[in-house]
């Protein structure tokens, strides 16, 4: 076990791991705040155009939140022959994570009470003026604990990565494992069970800590 | 063979002269579902009502379950049984590991779902239940969990929904699941991966969306029909649950 921990835990291999981390964290945030902007637009146009575009953004919605986020990634990675595989990858969990945001959006949009849209139409605000100064403030403030939560979501999902070459954290966790060998390594079962351990353990803490921020979040709103 | 198109003609014709291998993996997506809902749901019941007992001990246990399945990705979870499982002298077939290993998982969910619902009847129902000479199963059984199922119904069909699309981490291991049959007949074939990803995509589609959208039917249904009075505390948990939208 000590051995193990030596051999896996070294700088130069802890710090691979770390910016795994980093990187994990970084697509996720970028996804979800690409998301927001994405889904906003999806759940404003499925609630409010009632026209053939509110029509289309509702398909979006109901396609990407019945099928599976790995055949997105899929897609993206295999089909779309564009940009890097990092860009295809995230690609295609930004296409699938702004389904789930614009329906957490327009949960948050039907929250609003009716009286302010009456309100701001009586001030003479045009209908986008209304979302943009009125109506969008309210929604967001009420739904920032689910898309921290949806940050949490999006960490787990950025594993699907690691069987296409993109280096987040538990890619590096399975190469740093195959690279222990070279390292002059006897491998043993307990390095698998370290390394893979290891790295379920940073995924716990992190969203862990997330998702205790998060809850305290809800609490505070609600009462 | 002419095109060289993602979407040729020729694509298609091949894909459905192969349709058995879609369909193979159609079948063992809905019966690793289908055991993994089961787990889930038993799973779920238990730990659901562990977080609802008046023993800290038990309220203990279901936290732990809760939050160290909830907080590390399913697919490291499931990687973790393939791999380090028979290091321990535990073998099991990728099938198996599809149903255990997403069964765990959704577990977590599904019993956040329940101790939610069991919260949201009033008090009175348990000790009239004692009152009556129930004990605690037979009250739980027979009062408590049948005047949730109405609450938590949309909540738990929208977990089965996230089930089912979550069987697809079995690709990773070549679980011979429908997402792996399509990816594994296109890239061994002729890289007609537009076709194949577009079927599954089209076969879990018609298992989730009619599921999804009863359930919300159902729940919008109820909220319309019958005003349940659910205690405050119960009101912010199930709002939480349905706010939170899970992967």
């Amino acid at each position: 076990m000590i051995n193990a921990l030596q051999d896996i835990f070294t700088p130069s291999n802890t710090k691979y791991l770390l910016t795994g981390l980093l990187y994990t964290i970084l697509v996720s945030i970028v996804t979800v705040g690409v998301s927001t902007v994405f889904g906003t637009v999806l759940a404003l146009l499925r609630n409010y155009e009632r026209r053939f575009i509110g029509k289309i953004a509702g398909a979006y919605i109901e396609i990407f939140r019945n099928t599976p986020l790995l055949l997105w990634i899929m897609i993206c990675l295999f089909v779309m022959r564009f940009g890097t595989t990092f860009f295809r990858g995230t690609l295609g969990l930004t296409l699938y994570t702004s389904s789930v945001v614009a329906e957490i959006i327009r949960g948050g949009l039907n929250s609003v009470d009716k009286g302010q849209f009456e309100a701001a139409q009586s001030q003479g605000f045009g209908k986008i003026a209304m979302f943009i100064w009125i109506i969008l403030p309210q929604t967001f403030i009420r739904v920032v604990p689910s898309l921290m939560s949806q940050v949490v979501t999006t960490i787990k999902d950025t594993s699907f990565f690691s069987g296409y070459a993109i280096a987040e954290m538990f890619y590096r966790g399975k190469v740093l494992l195959a690279k222990l060998p070279g390292q002059g390594a006897t491998i043993t079962g307990t390095h698998t069970l370290v390394t893979y351990g290891s790295v379920a353990l940073i995924y716990f803490a992190v969203n862990f800590i997330l998702s205790c921020v998060v809850r305290r979040m809800m609490r505070r709103k609600s009462s | 063979m002419t095109g060289r198109g993602p979407f040729a003609p020729w694509r298609w014709e091949l894909l459905w002269n192969d349709k058995a291998v879609l369909l193979d993996g159609f079948v063992t997506t809905l019966l690793v579902s289908a055991l993994a809902l089961c787990a889930a749901l038993l799973l779920g019941v238990a730990f659901g009502l562990s977080g609802t007992s008046q023993k800290k001990v038990l309220r203990g246990i279901n936290r732990v379950y809760v939050e160290f399945f909830q907080n590390i990705p399913l697919l490291v979870q499931v990687f973790f049984i393939y791999n380090a499982f028979p290091l321990m002298g535990i073998r099991w077939s990728t099938f198996m590991i599809g149903v255990i290993g997403v069964g765990i998982y959704h577990g977590a969910y599904v019993s956040e779902v329940i101790r939610a619902g069991i919260r949201s009847i009033p008090r009175g129902q348990s000790d009239a239940a004692k009152s009556q000479g129930f004990n605690y199963f037979q009250t739980m059984a027979y009062v408590i969990l049948p005047q949730t199922i109405k609450i938590i119904l949309p909540p738990l069909t929208n977990q089965a929904v996230n089930l089912i699309k979550n069987t697809s981490v079995l690709t990773t291991l070549s679980g011979l699941d429908l997402m792996y049959r399509a990816d594994s007949w296109a890239s061994q074939g002729t890289l007609s991966y537009g076709p194949a990803y577009v079927c599954a995509g089209v076969l879990y589609f018609v298992i989730c969306f009619p599921l999804a959208t009863w359930a919300r039917w159902y729940e919008r249904r109820i909220k319309a029909r019958e005003h349940i009075q659910l205690s405050e505390d119960a009101e912010k948990d199930l709002m939480m649950i349905a706010e939170e939208v899970i992967g």
